[in-house]
């Protein structure tokens, strides 16, 4: 990877407050974003994914939640710091977000053309006529047959699959330098969710955006992701290119994540699983925070909590078996047969 | 496997047309017809509005049938009159539900939750032996005796999934349906969800109906798997076989639509687009193409399927052999 | 060189402590004491009905009339001053809070009662009972409810548990509305599909599960409720239609002060006042408690 860094984030803390106290969702997260390039952020409910594509918005409510520390720098600016003004000037322009739900993220009572030249000339100076030729323009990208007609009609005059369609034609509108899809295909059916990852990909090649991919499915991961970040408990665990977290992946949690999906010929076997549940984010335990559900978890991670160790260049993984002085350990037999994999991959053996 | 078995459900043409007559009338169920052996575990999988979870809803009889019959231990459950045989019905049929927020009273505390079926039905005996059932199915599901005097917003979601299993497994159940029991939980957890209901079903010989959209969960847990498509059963086979070998364009579709958690197999996934062929008067039903494995399709297009059986077959013969 | 830290855990222990998300369980008691707004509020309303409950302490008789002492402002003597008549206006108030707390409360009670069972079995049988329920119901809410209760209070003999008959039976359809509404709602959730899956019967249902879940606003329309019909009293009383003279209420004290709003304005504003404060803390509390009965955070 070559690119250029489009947006840098360093150690982001963002906290919730409630009545019970202050729950901790991100924990120091650093990450980069390349120009062009698809990073997927994947984790479970609560594991502070969606929050920092949120914080990187500002979407998040001031009253409730506050970024206690770090900076996420776009073009110069912080936007951990930016004012509401320069942050208006940011979102639907330089950053634009797709959200889970199609059915709540357009508004019911305005047509669809309206909401798309809505965004459009909030940033850019366009005609009204103009306006209107460039929101035919932007539904036939998205491949929604019959533009003309369909720019006048309301959200409940679309399917599901087309609503998430109109949604990517408004993020698109502006050509944002980057777009976050948090759990774009989440509430859409497997053929629908094909068809929108298709189209996510085929605008990604046509305007050089760079995606940050927030999901929870390892396999849209695998389909969409050029980049992987794995982030448990507020962190983020293991950091890779999709090829180093599928077929060479360090951290257990990791390896949980991919053996528990039933992708094998394992039918009367049973399941891998992490046992117990995600922590509690109020008081974050001391050392590893996965290190009570980790089956590989050494005394020093209930002490201290692990830096990130460097596999290679572009591959990072926060585990104290990283350390030269932890003993080694046999991961799953599916980790196994993926390291397999990889070794031919570095070897050249796999054609891609 | 399951030739030699009795049948526990069978399910003949059954039909479910909500707003039945009006304009607005949806086939939501359109003759649908399916067994489930005892102690099998049979798949419903489609895509939502395929029908899937109004078929679980009707057999239930939390809708009213349209049409068909519903036979349970061979006889028919929409004819039963008598209260007696009413009340043995829903307590050898019970329900897991998707939404483990929603599922729960959250008025409720655990362990009233779990012994409301023992209480409905006269089997919670003295309070002293209700409670110790309710220690004793806790433990079966994983959770413990402490967490019985708790509220379901105590728990996360993988939790109270597993109150609403011990709920279930309270009355003695035959048969359970499970509409979509892990699809609102994150990975991890459905696994270890996956996990306990298979266990359960090994230790009390249970029979499961599982509904699903995931369709790698749904491969894994089932014996047997029937596609839905608008309303109808398109594909029905074991489910090796109907992974094997997709005959249905529908089911064919479905499958290669899937992302794998493999980033060398994506890149080279192809996926087919299916189109719906309007029936042009053929009389359409589901008919054996292979042993035990059905197609929806009309008379003339046996041989087709047939043939596309045979194809798929060499080709899998073949890169076996090239793998050895 | 050996280091312990390195070594691996005793996997056996994993997973074994299961996280809960709220480690202390709080009641809904608990959390309503735990309320500043609803423990203000509480504290108000408790007060001002044991000083009202005390009123046969004071050494005035409420209604003695005395033309000499006729208003007074407030003094030592007579801390609310005295009324036209020359009565103790402090001891009035507190009879008449007594008349009004009660007209409010019980003919809550009433209104609540009626409207959660019409509420709650129409929402859940819908269809044909739920439509003569309904219809039933707007031929409640179109008859003006004030003339008819004016009309009423007219023929039958005036009296405090008459009137708390009438207040009630008029206010119930609200009540109805809303907890329909959101009996229907729930109806539709999986813990009511299930109970309806094992065969839970009617009432049960309706007593075990969906009242502890249409509760909260049932507390926020009984709160409501409760202003109106202090109002309402207050009204038929300004009227001379509601408590009968020479026994006073906040009303009908208020009732009495509207012919010296500009000589002894202090007639006007302590029941006024007192109407206010009871009113805004039936809110506040109906706030408080529909937050505390709510089990999620």
């Amino acid at each position: 990877m070559t690119h250029s860094k489009i947006l840098e984030i360093e150690d982001l803390t963002v906290s919730f407050h409630t009545r019970v106290g202050d729950i901790q969702a991100v924990r120091g997260v650093d990450l980069e974003l390349y120009k062009g390039e698809t990073l997927a952020i994947v984790g479970e409910s609560g594991s502070g994914k969606s929050v920092t594509a949120k914080a990187i918005m500002r979407l998040l409510s001031k009253k409730q939640s506050s970024i206690k520390q770090g900076s996420i720098l776009f073009d110069g600016i912080d936007l951990s710091h930016a004012s509401e003004g320069q942050m208006m000037n940011i979102r639907g322009k330089d950053i634009a977000m797709i959200f889970q739900d199609p059915m709540t993220s357009l508004n019911p009572t305005l047509t669809i053309e309206r909401q798309i030249i809505e965004t459009l000339r909030m940033h850019q100076k366009l005609t009204k006529h103009e306006a209107q030729k460039k929101a035919v323009e932007l539904l036939e990208m998205v491949g929604i047959p019959q533009p003309e007609i369909r720019n006048k009609q309301y959200p409940h005059q679309f399917s599901g699959g087309m609503r998430q369609r109109v949604v990517i034609a408004i993020a698109i509108a502006c050509n944002p330098k980057i777009l976050i899809a948090d759990e774009p295909t989440t509430a859409l059916d497997v053929t629908i969710q094909a068809k929108i990852l298709e189209l996510l990909k085929d605008l990604q090649k046509k305007m050089d955006t760079s995606i940050i991919f927030i999901t929870h499915d390892l396999g849209v991961v695998a389909n969409m992701a050029n980049r992987v970040a794995v982030m448990y408990a507020g962190k983020i665990v293991e950091i890779g290119t999709v090829d180093e977290i599928f077929y060479n992946p360090k951290h257990p949690y990791t390896w949980g994540l991919i053996c528990s999906m039933p992708t094998l010929d394992l039918k009367d076997k049973e399941l891998y699983t992490i046992p117990g549940s995600p922590p509690d984010l109020i008081h974050p335990p001391k050392g590893d925070a996965f290190a009570p559900r980790n089956p590989y978890a050494l005394s020093i991670d209930t002490l201290e909590q692990p830096p990130m160790f460097r596999i290679s260049d572009t591959h990072y993984a926060a585990t104290w078996l990283l350390d030269p002085k932890a003993p080694k350990v046999s991961p799953p037999d599916e980790i196994l047969r993926r390291q397999q994999i990889f070794e031919r991959l570095e070897a050249g053996e796999v054609v891609q | 496997m399951s030739e030699d078995k009795r049948k526990l459900l069978e399910v003949l043409h059954l039909k479910k047309y909500f707003n039945q007559g009006s304009r607005q009338e949806v086939r939501a169920v359109d003759d649908v017809s399916f067994d489930i052996y005892e102690g099998e575990t049979f798949g419903l999988v489609g895509e939502s509005g395929c029908g899937k979870s109004t078929t679980g809803r009707t057999i239930i009889q939390l809708y009213e049938a349209t049409g068909g019959e519903v036979l349970f231990n061979g006889q028919n459950i929409f004819k039963i009159k008598k209260s007696a045989g009413r009340n043995k019905l829903r307590q050898e049929i019970q329900m897991i539900f998707q939404d483990p927020f929603a599922s729960l009273d959250p008025h409720l505390t655990v362990k009233d939750i779990i012994a409301e079926g023992m209480d409905v039905h006269h089997l919670s005996g003295t309070s002293k032996e209700r409670e110790n059932r309710v220690y004793e199915l806790l433990e079966e599901v994983g959770l413990n005796r402490e967490h019985a005097g708790r509220y379901p917003h105590e728990f996360s979601g993988g939790q109270r999934q597993r109150i609403g299993i011990a709920r279930a497994l309270a009355v003695d159940p035959k048969l359970i349906i499970a509409d979509e029991p892990i699809s609102a939980l994150d990975v991890s957890i459905q696994a270890q969800v996956v996990n306990l209901l298979k266990k359960i079903q090994r230790q009390q010989g249970l029979t499961y109906l599982f509904i699903a959209h995931d369709l790698s969960m749904v491969k894994y847990i089932s014996d047997r798997i029937g596609v839905m498509h608008q309303g109808m059963i398109v594909e029905l086979a074991d489910s090796e076989e109907l992974y094997r070998t997709p005959l249905h364009p529908y089911t064919e579709s479905l499958l290669s639509a899937i992302p794998q958690p493999d980033p060398i197999s994506e890149r080279k996934r192809q996926r087919l687009e299916y189109q719906s062929k309007k029936g042009n008067g053929q009389m359409k039903k589901l008919r054996e193409i292979a042993p035990r494995h059905f197609v929806y399709c009309a008379e003339h297009e046996v041989t087709e399927y047939q043939q596309k059986y045979k194809t798929i077959q060499n080709e899998k013969e073949e890169s076996r052999d090239e793998i050895n | 060189m050996h280091d312990v830290r390195y070594e691996l855990l005793n996997p056996a222990t994993l997973g074994s402590k299961q996280v809960t998300y709220t480690e202390r369980r709080e009641t809904v008691l608990y959390r309503l004491f735990h309320d500043r707004r609803a423990v203000t509020a509480g504290s108000v309303l408790v007060l001002l009905t044991i000083i009202c409950l005390l009123a046969f302490l004071s050494p005035y008789d409420p209604n003695q009339l005395s033309i000499m002492d006729k208003l007074h402002a407030p003094s030592w003597a007579h801390w609310f001053g005295t009324d036209d008549h020359g009565r103790d206006y402090f001891t009035r108030i507190l009879y008449g809070g007594q008349v009004s707390l009660a007209v409010g409360l019980l003919s809550m009670l009433i209104a609540v009662s009626l409207g959660t069972i019409v509420g709650t079995v129409s929402g859940y049988l819908g269809g044909v009972i739920d439509g003569l329920f309904m219809r039933f119901l707007d031929v409640f809410m179109s008859l003006p409810s004030f003339f008819i209760l004016m009309i009423l209070n007219a023929y039958l003999k005036p009296s405090v548990q008459n009137m708390i008959i009438i207040i009630g039976l008029l206010s119930w359809m609200d009540v109805a509305r809303i907890v329909r509404s959101q009996t229907m709602s729930i109806k539709e959730q999986e813990f009511m599909l299930y109970a309806r899956s094992i065969g839970v019967r009617m009432w049960r249902t309706i007593f075990k599960h969906l009242i502890p879940g249409v509760m909260p606003s049932i507390v926020v329309a009984a709160s409501l409720n409760v202003a109106n019909a202090i109002l309402t009293e207050s009204a038929l009383s300004f009227l001379g239609l509601g408590v009968q003279p020479p026994a006073s209420s906040w009303g009908s004290m208020l009732n009495n002060a509207q012919g010296y709003l500009g000589t002894a304005s202090y007639l006007a504003i302590f029941p006024g006042v007192l109407i206010l404060i009871v009113i805004l803390s039936f809110n506040v509390i109906g706030d408080a408690l529909r937050d505390a009965l709510e089990p999620t955070e």
